[in-house]
């Protein structure tokens, strides 16, 4: 069984909503809570999707995104990712990603953009 | 020997020496001048000093006075190796200035006055006419002690040989014609003479040597003999009366014989006039000395071998010539007498260019200038044709002065003295010379003052005594009356010159040459003309007139190409001016050249109040020069400020937008939470448990907003200084206690070792208290949160430095922070990428840096301490505290 979404986040209780969220949708949601190690995770786990936070410690969201588009791996490189940014930060990063989350958002609208996704 | 071959070995002779002046002309005009550059002959050329005066005037000089011939070497050996930096400088100076001769470098250096340079020429005329009257009758002597037989059977009285005077003062006026006045170079050089002079100087030592070899080794019986027989000379009681050493006598000569080196005219032409440049006078430093001792060492040898062989009634003078050949060796008699022909001739023709040049140049073209009125530009008006001819004819007028002297004065013995009085003459000029080189005070009435008394003194003490007209100066017995009236003359010389030229006021020219003859510097001529060209025609014509056609054509060629122009016109800028009129003076004098330049490119003569303004033009621009420097360093600076502050500026906006992008992520953080969880807790179906932690975790975040909030406000009033400081009193040992206490709640899982000297904490520190307190809380607290020791250490250390207040260290043995983050720990945000321990917004160190800003301490990281490790310097009193001591 696939993993449907990996989630890279370093805040905890950021992620520990998210989780919530969508676990209450039938998800399965699991956490690397650290910009280090990141891509690695995705390619161990190769989920459906990857939620990835811009502002993390060590490696930048941004710059996990550019190595997984760069995988030698067509699949794993064409890996759907939902990119949570605050506002205003690095608008040109969010261009490589299928979507974008402005922080703090709307519960409903994780939901809904995680369904489309996954769709 | 019979007259008539004795003629004909002469002519033989002068042939060589037309035919050696000859091809050096030659090789010299198709530029081999290499081995014609060479040191060693223009040391040989300066030799030129040793007339025949010297060559058979010496030896009679020795028989009568002994010793005292020797100072006559003495004085010109003594500024070879004593006084070579002021030779060098002369030379340089000359060369610079494009000199001609004695006369014209006074006249150059002293405002380019050409009645200066007129009186210096009279001085030279007046003693270089005996001077080569003394010559011509050297060379009729020799004929007369030489020749077996008079000429033509003619009868052997006084005059058998007059005529032979006549002719040699025709030939040598001819020779110098010839190879003086080929052509009117700017630099005065002549090849022909100079090599022609070399080679009589060596014939005049072979001669000199070969004679005395043989006589100490010939006739006396080896050097310990000649002693020897010296010794018994001099015990002749009437013998030692004259060989008498008398100091003040010896004092004079070599001071006057050193004066002579440098102002005769023909030892000026060739020292300095013939001069490449000055690095010749390396070698001619030693040789030159060497030169004259060679010439000096069989003197004394040939004089008491002449005394003890030859009857009484010989003349002494004549004694190189009548020794050998009283001892039968003619071949020698004869070397000897071409050595002293050469002296003669050599003399002559040098003496003559030298007068003769300052004759046309200060005399015959400046009247000739100023009586033909030519119009500038008038270029059918040859002045080439003209300075040669005058040249031609000066030469001509000075040999036959000296002949008619020759004539006049009945070759007698009077003549002999006029060697010494042409010293002391040219003498006169040299306290004009030497204050020009050295001292920039020196100006035109000094030299006048300085050269016309001495002038003056001189006619009436040396020269017209000599010639039988007044008496000697009337001295106290037991004085010398020459040394007196040398002295005389040249003691009043000096003071005159010293007394009015500080007394005078120099003319912008004397001021503008006086600062270039003594600093040795190129001046550039102070012009106020014009940039263009529009007066170069006419400065060409008249430097055709003076060049040729060719030669000044190619000359404005180059000058104009070096300024980077096609055509053949350069503008007149003031260097070239300057070069021009140098180069001209180079063959007309600088007074000359200076006023027909004046003439052609200023359009009018220069007055004094020009050219003072000239300087003070020169003067404003360069002022202004100054000031424009000044403006532009000032522009430079400011640039340089403005681009540092543009610089900050921009790295400041940068910081901003960092620092706004940082407040929004470190405030939308915590708020994503808050507003994710409320509306969580919204769903019904939660559990309780779930219901308390997801509004536990809102009460956190909400709690890290205000924090956060709190923070920037702080941070933003200690960053404007506004803060409000309560200045109290507190043990820091009790503050210290408290901050641990306070920050062990920070993991207070870790157990960590505190290492504090509780005896030196007991300090009293004025401070604000709370803020303290803050700054320590802070920086244990980091301790605790970051140091990754498995047994975490704590080492706290306080002293009170010099002056008061206080510095803690507080050390963790963790693995630090590494080199490259240090300077930014105490930056905004500036959170290690470790926002899991870390759980503040990054703002901890920024705000104690501000802290301790704010109470007039620091905080700093000290490095390689093994773990992190921070220094709080803490001052005596905090800043505002300081500032009310200060006004109670």
């Amino acid at each position: 069984m696939q993993l449907d979404i990996l989630m890279i986040e370093d805040e905890p209780n950021i992620a520990e909503a998210v989780r919530f969220i969508l676990s209450r949708e039938g998800w399965q949601v699991d956490l690397h809570p650290d910009g280090a190690g990141g891509i690695e995770a995705i390619q161990k786990r190769r989920p459906r999707l990857v939620i990835l936070d811009l502002m993390l410690p060590n490696r930048s969201g941004a710059e996990i995104l550019c190595d997984l588009r760069a995988a030698n791996d067509a699949d794993l490189a064409a890996t759907p990712v939902l990119m949570l940014t605050a506002r205003g930060e690095a608008a040109q990063a969010g261009a490589q990603a299928d979507a974008v989350l402005t922080k703090p958002f709307d519960n409903e609208d994780l939901r809904a953009m995680v369904r489309r996704m996954l769709a | 020997m019979p007259f008539e071959s004795l003629v004909a070995t002469c002519l033989a002779y002068v042939v060589l020496m037309f035919g050696v002046a000859y091809a050096a002309d030659r090789a010299a005009a198709r530029g081999h001048v290499r081995w014609l550059d060479h040191p060693l002959v223009y040391t040989l050329s300066l030799s030129v000093y040793c007339s025949a005066w010297t060559f058979y005037g010496a030896v009679g000089y020795a028989s009568r006075s002994g010793l005292e011939f020797l100072t006559i070497y003495l004085g010109p050996t003594i500024v070879f190796t004593g006084a070579w930096w002021g030779l060098r400088r002369l030379v340089r100076v000359a060369r610079m200035h494009h000199v001609t001769s004695v006369a014209d470098l006074i006249s150059a250096r002293f405002g380019k006055s050409n009645q200066l340079a007129g009186l210096v020429t009279l001085i030279a005329v007046i003693a270089s006419t005996p001077y080569i009257a003394l010559q011509l009758q050297s060379v009729r002597l020799s004929f007369e002690a030489f020749a077996t037989d008079a000429p033509n059977g003619a009868a052997t009285d006084g005059n058998a040989f007059g005529g032979t005077g006549l002719w040699v003062a025709a030939g040598l006026a001819l020779f110098t014609i010839l190879f003086g006045t080929r052509n009117l170079a700017a630099d005065e050089r002549h090849h022909g003479v100079v090599t022609a002079i070399a080679l009589e100087a060596i014939v005049k030592l072979l001669a000199f040597i070969a004679l005395g070899v043989f006589v100490v080794w010939g006739l006396a019986d080896g050097p310990l003999d000649m002693l020897d027989r010296i010794a018994r000379a001099s015990a002749d009681p009437q013998v030692a009366q004259g060989w008498m050493l008398q100091p003040d006598r010896w004092t004079a000569l070599i001071l006057v014989s050193a004066a002579a080196i440098l102002t005769l005219p023909r030892m000026f032409q060739v020292m300095v006039v013939e001069a490449a440049d000055e690095e010749r006078l390396h070698v001619a430093g030693w040789a030159f000395p060497a030169y004259l001792f060679a010439m000096s060492l069989f003197v004394l040898p040939i004089a008491v071998m002449g005394r003890e062989m030859l009857p009484a009634s010989a003349n002494p003078d004549l004694y190189v010539l009548t020794l050998p050949a009283a001892a039968g060796q003619d071949l020698l008699a004869l070397l000897v007498f071409l050595g002293g022909f050469s002296a003669a001739t050599s003399m002559v023709v040098v003496c003559a260019i030298a007068v003769a040049t300052m004759v046309s140049n200060h005399w015959l073209v400046p009247v000739w200038l100023a009586l033909r009125r030519i119009p500038a530009g008038d270029e059918t008006d040859d002045l080439r044709g003209f300075v040669l001819n005058a040249r031609r004819l000066a030469i001509l007028a000075v040999m036959a002065a000296g002949w008619v002297y020759h004539e006049a004065s009945g070759g007698t013995a009077a003549l002999a003295a006029m060697g010494l009085v042409a010293f002391t003459g040219m003498a006169q000029v040299l306290p004009a010379m030497v204050g020009g080189l050295l001292w920039r005070g020196a100006n035109r009435k000094g030299a006048y003052a300085g050269i016309g008394t001495g002038f003056v003194l001189w006619m009436a003490l040396l020269f017209l005594p000599s010639v039988g007209i007044g008496g000697a100066l009337p001295v106290p017995a037991g004085t010398d009356p020459w040394t007196a009236a040398v002295m005389l003359a040249l003691v009043l010389n000096t003071l005159a010159f010293i007394g009015v030229s500080i007394f005078g006021f120099p003319d912008p020219v004397e001021r503008l040459q006086g600062l270039s003859f003594v600093s040795a510097v190129e001046p550039i001529r102070h012009s106020r003309m014009m940039r263009g060209n529009d007066r170069a025609e006419p400065l060409l014509a008249m430097a055709r007139r003076v060049w040729g056609a060719d030669a000044a054509l190619r000359y404005f060629q180059a000058e104009a190409r070096a300024q980077g122009k096609s055509g053949y016109l350069p503008d007149l800028t003031p260097r070239f001016l300057t070069r021009l009129e140098r180069r001209l003076a180079g063959s007309i004098g600088s007074a000359t050249a200076h006023a027909m330049i004046d003439r052609v490119a200023g359009g009018v003569a220069l007055t004094v109040s020009d050219l003072l303004q000239v300087a003070d033009e020169a003067q404003r621009a360069k002022e202004e020069t100054q000031r424009l420097e000044a403006a532009r360093a000032e522009l430079v600076r400011t640039a340089g400020q403005l681009r540092e502050a543009n610089d900050k500026l921009t790295a400041l906006s940068v910081q901003k937008d960092a620092f706004l992008g940082q407040i929004s992520h470190e405030l939308r953080t915590p708020m994503t939470s808050v507003r994710a969880f409320s509306e969580i807790l919204k769903d019904p179906s939660l559990t309780e448990a779930e219901r308390t932690r997801f509004a536990g975790i809102i009460h956190d975040e909400a709690g890290r907003l205000t924090r956060l909030l709190d923070d920037l406000l702080d941070l933003s009033v200690l960053e404007s200084r506004r803060a409000q400081l309560t200045i109290g009193v507190a043990n820091l040992h009790d503050l210290i206690s408290r901050a641990l206490s306070a920050a062990s709640a920070t993991r207070p899982e870790r157990g960590f070792l505190i290492d504090r000297d509780l005896p030196s904490e007991h300090l009293a520190v004025i401070t604000d208290v709370d803020r303290l307190l803050q700054v320590l809380i802070n920086v244990i607290s980091n301790a605790r949160k970051y140091c990754d020791a498995v047994h975490p250490v704590l080492i706290i250390r306080v002293r009170r430095p010099e002056g008061g207040g206080a510095v803690i260290d507080i050390v963790d043995n963790g693995s630090g922070i590494d080199s490259g983050r240090q300077s930014l720990i105490f930056e905004k945000f500036a959170r290690l990428n470790d926002p899991a321990r870390a759980g503040g917004a990054g703002l901890g160190l920024a705000i104690c840096r501000e802290i301790m800003l704010n109470l007039g301490g620091e905080i700093s990281y000290l490095p390689g301490q093994g773990g992190a490790a921070f220094r709080i310097v803490l001052p005596a009193r905090p800043p505002a505290a300081a500032e009310e001591a200060r006004q109670a």
